[in-house]
């Protein structure tokens, strides 16, 4: 009884002292300072989760610095990716930034020859400031972004945004869906449906039950239900329904069709 | 002591039951229960009149008319009572609840322990916390007596498999304390089916330690502490696309006994490693390691009192079943896929029941017993959790269910003839694999199951009867029980899911018949011809039908068997001829196909020599390929086998 007692007078101490803890929460917790482009009077510092850019969907946080590395957090921003090939530039979708935050969607990787740079402005305090500076894009290890000509013509921008850390479960599963108007225009595409239908290659094309098919939220994303039966390599396979429910890409997985032409990869 | 000396009489009536006559075996069956069938396993003496009494315990239980055994290969034959898979009976030892740890069911309780370690298995019909009955395997203990110590050594080699068995038990008795240990170990290869052919990935070996130790404390009181530890290594299982590189039971206890008042707690810690590296070529390489550890009490007092016999029984275990499948994908690189098969699945039971042996005249008497039980499952592992909830969005994570049970049961005794009539109610929880089982595939309908955590109990409404009549030449039993199971559990092909096993035909998910009736019937009769001859027979049969199912799947047809033995002075021999009618009942949706009929003949002769004891014998001696309703996959059952057991007693 005496020891019931004192566990009962630790357990009201212990949750006491947790009480007057104050809860830090820093943005850039979970993140590292993928690249930090510099001008003459700003360093502009940006941070994804994994410390750098890939293909597909990067969020970002952007924190702007003068040069003696005093944080500026009155600055407005935007910024402009261009990718510069051989022959042409061409952008990709990104999203505003609020709040420090945005996202960056990359169709492909930049290379020796073909490469990422990113022109960042920001105004402080009424003045406007410039930065650019090449940007290293590697590959990402599974599919996660598709770009494609869909049978209305229109070229699209399909990316993966979540689950980021998937697990045998029914998990949320999001994605932005652009349309590339010009070589430097994206704009959102509302009121599609993106059909999706997991499938684990590895055995036998199995699929899962009670996935549910992805429509846009009221942030403009898309987000559906993806059930996972196991852990492994998985299939997510696509097809884009546009508002009048005409599929525009991707194929229906049958017995005599593995795949769709369009997919994200997932594993873990 | 009653309890023992009516034991003792039924052990006696029961041998004749199983063919092994005993001379006065009419002579004195008072009180027994008809309802109940007794399997003598070991006696420990050379006397034993056993065909083979270095069988498997499988082998012993086959000769049961309530039980058939499905065999998935040579070894860990899944008993289904009264023609019930074995999640609807409950399978005892001494009393300690044990669940497998295998969720293809290749480790059904009796696989864990040998005939050494048992002195004898108590079959009842309904009753109990089930549906279809319960079987108690009874531990083979000593008893205080004068020092003394004692022992048996045996061997045994057949050539079908090369199998051979050996092993040894000794006792040792004082006043106050008794011990007796034993060791077993057996080995077999493939064995061959009639005509020749090897069946591959039957092979097994098991080796099995068990001690049991008394202590009086006093005049009134006695400690008993029991351990049995078995490990079968390297077992195929042919009609499965998997074999076990390990199953490991431990199984320890400590009884405290005053009189009619007996105590016990116990644990048990069961280990399964399911995997196919013996196999050359599989569609993925997968390991299915299966963990289950129960511990529980139990607390049985009984007495008299004036026309009362009285039991009640308090007891309580708690169980974790946890499985897992890892499968190594075939492209180099790719993750392992892993999934939880059971989702560390905990149970807590607790159950109270009692029953009265009321004599209402000296020829009647009735037998009521009851008793409630309150089960609370609980899925533990998140991740295991989570992997259901794709199926069951809604699931609760834990479920409490209240399981009652209700017998009666009409005794009729006098002279020539005994009868006894019966009815039970019973109910039951689903088990762990028709809960909470995730993509169990089943090699025998070729589905993939999906437990479903949303069932209602299984209920059973029961009627069974039985009539013996003896004389001092002649004896016969008829046996028969009826089913009527509402809520019945099985698994249903459900559209719209896709198989995860390579090759599988598509996934089941189990969910509830309305009813599904089930009945069994069984001839025991037996002729003494004079002292030297005596002739018994066997007949069984069983039906089982559902709502929209006209055939329940593993239903026994008409079986039959029918033997002459003859003994004289130290000689003994016989000659048996066994077999069954054609299938023509059988589950297209499970799997089955119509079997022609087929009879097999067996022989054996012993010799005792002072303390040695010598049988020989063959078995399918005209070497008939063959297969019956209860081998998994049809798997052919053993092809000729000649065999020698030698016992010495010292």
């Amino acid at each position: 009884m005496n020891f019931l007692k004192i566990l009962f007078v630790f357990c009201l101490f212990v949750s006491c002292t947790k009480k007057d803890d104050a809860v830090v929460t820093n943005d850039l917790d979970g993140l590292t300072l993928a690249t930090t482009l510099s001008n003459d009077t700003h360093k502009v510092e940006l941070y994804t989760v994994s410390g750098k850019f890939q293909t597909g969907y990067n969020a970002i946080y952007v924190q702007i610095k003068t040069a003696a590395g005093a944080i500026v957090n009155n600055a407005s921003v935007s910024w402009t990716p261009l990718m510069h090939m051989m022959g042409m530039t061409h952008s990709c979708p990104a999203s505003a930034i609020s709040n420090h935050k945005g996202y960056i969607v990359f169709q492909m990787a930049g290379s020796d020859d073909e490469y990422w740079d990113l022109t960042i402005n920001y105004t402080i305090d009424n003045v406007a400031y410039t930065v650019t500076d090449t940007i290293a894009v590697s590959e990402s290890s599974k599919r996660v972004v598709q770009s494609f000509t869909g049978s209305d013509n229109n070229r699209y921008v399909l990316a993966l945004v979540n689950p980021t850390s998937p697990a045998v479960a029914v998990n949320d599963i999001s994605m932005v869906l652009y349309k590339m108007e010009s070589m430097t225009s994206f704009t959102v595409v509302d009121n599609y449906t993106i059909k999706i239908d997991p499938r684990m290659t590895g055995m036998g094309n199995h699929t899962s039950p009670n996935n549910v098919d992805l429509t846009q939220g009221t942030d403009k994303m898309y987000y559906g239900k993806l059930s996972l039966t196991m852990t492994g390599y998985w299939k997510i396979n696509l097809q884009l329904q546009d508002t009048t429910g005409t599929i525009v890409k991707g194929e229906a997985v049958t017995d005599t069709n593995e795949g769709s032409s369009i997919y994200f990869e997932l594993e873990f | 002591m009653l309890q023992t000396d009516c034991m003792r009489k039924l052990s006696i009536l029961c041998v004749a039951v199983l063919l092994t006559i005993s001379a006065d075996a009419q002579s004195d069956t008072i009180k027994t229960d008809l309802l109940k069938e007794v399997v003598i396993i070991h006696k420990r003496s050379i006397s034993d009149k056993t065909d083979k009494p270095l069988s498997t315990l499988d082998k012993y239980l086959e000769k049961a008319d309530m039980l058939n055994m499905v065999r998935r290969g040579a070894y860990a034959w899944e008993p289904y009572l009264n023609g019930m898979s074995s999640e609807r009976s409950v399978v005892t030892i001494d009393g300690m609840r044990i669940y497998a740890a295998c969720t293809d069911k290749m480790d059904p309780v009796t696989s864990y322990v040998e005939i050494t370690n048992l002195a004898k298995v108590n079959v009842h019909s309904a009753g109990g916390p089930s549906i279809a009955g319960t079987m108690d395997l009874v531990r083979n203990k000593g008893t205080f007596g004068e020092k003394k110590l004692s022992g048996m050594a045996f061997t045994g080699f057949e050539t079908n498999g090369s199998q051979r068995v050996i092993g040894g038990a000794l006792s040792f008795t004082t006043p106050k304390l008794f011990t007796d240990i034993d060791v077993t170990y057996r080995h077999a290869g493939n064995y061959k089916a009639g005509g020749g052919d090897e069946v591959l990935y039957s092979q097994y070996t098991k080796y099995n330690v068990s001690a049991i130790a008394g202590y009086k404390l006093n005049v009134h009181s006695q400690l008993e502490a029991s351990l049995i530890y078995d490990r079968a290594v390297n077992v195929g299982y042919p009609a499965l696309t998997m074999d076990v590189g390990l199953a490991r039971g431990i199984i320890a206890s400590v009884a405290y006994i005053r009189h009619g008042w007996q105590t016990k707690i116990y644990y048990n810690t069961i280990t399964h490693v399911m995997d196919d590296s013996k196999r050359p070529v599989v569609a993925i390489r997968m390991d299915m390691p299966g963990w289950s550890q129960t511990a529980g009490f139990l607390s049985t007092l009984q007495g008299n009192h004036h026309k009362h016999n009285w039991k009640a029984n308090i007891n309580g275990h708690f169980n974790k079943s946890l499985a897992d499948m890892t499968m190594y994908s075939n492209t180099a690189g790719e993750k392992d896929m892993y999934m939880l098969t059971w989702p560390g699945v905990l149970t807590y039971y607790g159950e109270v029941s009692g029953a009265d042996n009321y004599t209402l005249s000296p020829n009647w008497h009735v037998t009521i017993s009851g008793g409630a039980g309150v089960q609370h499952n609980v899925v533990d592992n998140q991740q295991g959790y989570e992997s259901l909830t794709i199926f069951y969005p809604d699931m609760q994570r834990s479920h409490t269910r209240l399981l009652k049970r209700l017998s009666a049961a009409f005794n009729y005794d006098h002279n020539k003839w005994q009868y006894t009539i019966g009815a039970a109610y019973g109910e039951r929880a689903p088990s762990v694999s028709e809960g909470y089982g995730y993509y169990l595939y089943n090699s025998f309908d070729r589905y993939d199951y999906i437990g479903n955590p949303e069932m209602k109990n299984e209920k059973s409404v029961s009627l069974n009867a039985a009539l013996l009549f003896r004389t001092t030449r002649f004896s016969a039993k008829a046996s028969g029980s009826y089913f009527h199971l509402l809520d019945y559990i099985i698994g249903r092909p459900k559209a719209g899911l896709s198989a995860m096993t390579i090759g599988a035909a598509g996934v089941k998910v189990y969910e509830q018949l309305s009813y599904a009736n089930i009945f069994n019937c069984a001839l025991d009769a037996e002729y003494k011809f004079n002292d030297h001859f005596n002739w018994t027979n066997r007949v069984g049969y069983r039906r089982g039908t559902g709502a929209h199912i006209r055939n329940l799947p593993l239903i026994q047809p008409l079986t039959y068997s029918s033997g002459i033995a003859w003994h004289h002075k130290s000689f003994s021999a016989n000659v048996t001829a066994s077999g069954a009618a054609a299938q023509d009942k059988y589950n297209p949706e499970f799997g089955e196909q119509a079997l022609p009929g087929y009879t097999i003949f067996n022989v054996s002769a012993a010799y005792q020599f002072n303390s040695l004891l010598l049988k020989i014998g063959a078995e399918n001696i005209f070497d008939r390929n063959y297969t019956t309703f209860a081998d998994w996959n049809r798997i052919p059952r053993m092809g000729r086998n000649i065999f020698a057991n030698v016992l010495v007693n010292f």
